[in-house]
């Protein structure tokens, strides 16, 4: 089966998402080594997850006073998190369900119980959330959470990332 | 364009999407037929998640190529009218409302 990109796409978004090219230059790649068996595995969800209480919501205040722009920061979630600990910020999807169970945008349990399993080596200590909505020149991604976010997957030995957007 | 820079970075990722078409900068990609926010599936619904991130999992560790994708088998469980609805926010997002409010000559 081939996936229909938008099917579940209001219509009249549709020109905004077609035809999207490649960025320029060669795509990179960085082979995966290790055994799957041997390997930390870390997640990053785009679902603007935060630990309710503990750490500031994203900003959508700002958002909604300007609405070309999306808070670039990030928050990193303990691979042990449970689902009442969330909060989610993220105001172009319907937050009920990943509230209700956030493994369908940061899928921790599952990936837990793969390590125990050993399909993979280990989980990473901490995962990622963004909140996906950008600024199209994407500067505060790339200039602050980008390099943050390589600081802790290096930092934990992360061999590989799942990335889920939503 | 995160997995792109991770990547560029020697980190090796692989991104799971709604929209595998518009995925051009991940190097590898597992696309899933379903509704925005539920890239792993339906809350509640273990062996579908498991499948999932499996699949996510086989490409990060299999892929030979950069470029690689591969669709998950799944058709989405609800039908598509209430799907449609429900993963859509309350109110409009404002990038939306701002849009909309332009169409109706309003801004």
């Amino acid at each position: 089966m081939r996936v229909d990109s938008f099917r579940f796409l209001p219509r009249s978004f549709r020109p905004l998402y077609e035809h999207v090219a490649a960025p320029e230059g060669e795509m990179p790649w960085a082979p995966f080594e290790p055994r799957l068996a041997g390997a930390t595995i870390a997640l990053l969800s785009s679902a603007g997850l935060h630990l309710e209480g503990i750490q500031p919501p994203f900003d959508l205040e700002r958002e909604r006073r300007e609405p070309t722009w999306g808070d670039p920061s990030w928050r990193s979630i303990p691979a042990g998190v449970a689902a009442g600990e969330l909060g989610m910020c993220h105001l172009h999807v319907n937050s009920a369900d990943v509230l209700a169970d956030p493994n369908i945008a940061l899928p921790t349990d599952r990936l837990a119980e793969l390590a125990a399993e050993g399909v993979v080596g280990a989980v990473a200590p901490q995962h990622v959330s963004v909140m996906g909505y950008q600024e199209r020149s994407l500067d505060g991604w790339r200039s602050t959470t980008l390099p943050e976010v390589l600081d802790l997957l290096r930092g934990e030995a992360a061999d590989g990332v799942v990335l889920a957007p939503v | 364009m995160l997995a792109r820079w991770i990547e560029e970075a020697g980190i090796p990722t692989v991104t799971v999407t709604m929209m595998p078409e518009v995925a051009v900068h991940a190097p590898r990609v597992v696309g899933v037929e379903f509704p925005f926010g539920h890239p792993f599936g339906l809350p509640g619904d273990v062996a579908l998640q498991r499948r999932v991130l499996l699949t996510a999992l086989t490409v990060l560790a299999g892929a030979s190529a950069p470029g690689t994708r591969v669709d998950v088998d799944v058709e989405w469980p609800v039908p598509l009218r209430d799907a449609y609805k429900s993963w859509q926010p309350a109110e409009p997002s404002p990038i939306v409302a701002a849009m909309l409010a332009r169409m109706r000559g309003e801004g």
